[in-house]
């Protein structure tokens, strides 16, 4: 340690004696508002280094908290997005599942209802890659008793008939296809007319005269006369009525949502069914809404 | 240690002063009781500081900055310790100042010429009460007037004083 020149030693004793004695008036000293002088001034000279104290350490902080410590963020990200991804689908199929719950809580609501009829539940599992070919696949087949040309329904409506079973599937030509038809008859009126596809989401009635009153709106049922399908059976609701010669042209909409069948119920009888009440209410508020009447040409 | 020495700065030669045993100390004590007393009896005496003088004097004679400034710490702590409304340190910072100046000047300048006394005595009085007042106003924030004719007449008086009191002082060198 360099010792002090001898010229300065009296220096350095003025300078701490001063010091000393200015620390002794800060001692006795004790302002209004500040409180004593030497907190005052202990403050005044230890706050500025506690606030550059502060800001370095903030400052250290703020980078570390803002750089280093994100650098697992981007990991964190990617397994969030993947967790949310994941969840996404999760909640897509619970939704899927309680539609599926409700679709099937309709069928045993329907099945319940029909107790003396045979039928059995199916999947639909698919449909043929032709795009003029209406069909479906069900996932059962023969050893469920399905046979050829046994009636396909859903509780909404006729979806059509089985043309082809396999041991474990079977499938079912819809009532939209141009080689589809049932035996349907007008809910109200009783007038017959089959109904048969056309390859378009709306099926045409056939045969019904134009001096017969028929009106849109007007709930189409099955008849029973093809063997297949038992009477009143819900086909669809009258759309379109336009005169022609010597029939009118009737187009109808299906009851069945043939767009998005999942589940079907396959009858194994040809017992008559008996209305189903939601069928049994909407007939007459489809009469009331009905247009007036299409006159004959 | 007997009488002076010359101490020898550059081509000049400066005598340096020894006191009987107790001298400072007696003067130092008989200045602060003259100065509590004397502005009783006399109010225009209160111009006068005479633990200053002392303090200047000795500094000045004993030409030893460090005796010099912790003689001015002590006449100056006991004049404040005598004054109850003054705070320990007020005179006793501006004292310290004054020996360390005086005795630093006159290791440096022949100060036994009572012209330079006067002179001396007058400035180190105007310098002691800047140096008061700077601790008034800045360390104690209490209000305080600078340089005022007042002042300069108080600083004249003190030199006066000063050239008649340090050649009784000069009594109480040892001679060499």
């Amino acid at each position: 340690m360099a010792a002090i020149p001898s010229r300065h030693k009296s220096l350095v004793l003025l300078a701490g004696i001063i010091l000393l004695q200015v620390l002794l008036l800060a001692v006795q000293i004790k302002r209004d508002s500040q409180g004593r002088l030497i907190r005052t001034w202990t403050v005044g000279a230890v706050s500025p280094f506690e606030r550059a104290g502060s800001y370095v350490f903030g400052s250290f902080r703020d980078t570390w908290r803002n750089y280093f410590a994100l650098r697992g963020t981007k990991k964190d990200n990617d397994d969030l997005r993947r967790e949310n991804d994941a969840l996404k689908l999760r909640i897509a199929q619970l939704e899927g599942k309680a539609a599926e719950v409700d679709r099937l809580a309709s069928l045993l609501h329907f099945r319940q209802s029909q107790a003396d009829v045979p039928m059995v539940a199916a999947r639909v599992i698919g449909r043929p890659p032709v795009n003029d070919s209406l069909t479906i696949e069900l996932d059962r087949g023969e050893k469920d008793g399905i046979r050829r040309d046994m009636g396909v329904i859903t509780p909404d409506g006729v979806v059509g008939k089985v043309i082809e079973t396999y041991p474990h599937t079977a499938q079912v030509l819809l009532l939209t296809d141009k080689g589809s038809g049932v035996g349907a008859m007008l809910a109200d009126s009783r007038i017959q007319s089959p109904v048969g596809g056309v390859g378009e989401p709306l099926v045409t009635m056939k045969y019904v005269p134009n001096d017969d009153d028929v009106s849109v709106g007007a709930r189409v049922v099955t008849s029973g006369m093809d063997k297949i399908f038992p009477r009143d059976l819900p086909v669809g609701t009258i759309t379109e009525i336009k005169p022609g010669n010597p029939f009118k042209q009737i187009r109808v909409k299906p009851a069945a949502n043939l767009e998005k069948l999942e589940e079907v119920l396959v009858l194994l009888t040809l017992h008559p069914l008996k209305q189903s009440d939601s069928a049994a209410q909407s007939a007459p508020a489809a009469a009331n809404a009905a247009p007036p009447q299409v006159s004959n040409p | 240690m007997n009488g002076a020495f010359d101490l020898r700065i550059g081509e000049s030669h400066i005598e340096v002063h020894k006191f009987r045993t107790g001298a400072i100390l007696f003067t130092a004590l008989f200045a602060l009781v003259i100065q509590a007393w004397f502005p009783l009896h006399f109010t225009r005496a209160s111009l006068l500081d005479l633990p200053l003088l002392v303090t200047i004097y000795f500094g000045l004679s004993r030409r030893n900055p460090s005796t010099g400034l912790l003689l001015g710490t002590v006449i100056g702590l006991m004049q404040d310790s005598l004054t109850p409304t003054v705070p320990l340190g007020l005179y006793g910072i501006a004292k310290t100042i004054i020996g360390y100046l005086a005795s630093s000047i006159g290791a440096r300048l022949d100060t036994e010429h009572p012209a330079a006394r006067f002179a001396l005595t007058a400035g180190f009085f105007i310098v002691h009460q800047a140096v008061v007042a700077v601790t008034r106003r800045t360390l104690l924030a209490q209000p305080e007037s600078w340089l005022s004719l007042h002042l300069f007449g108080a600083a004249l008086l003190n030199g006066l004083v000063a050239v008649f009191l340090f050649i009784l002082l000069d009594r109480l060198r040892r001679q060499s």
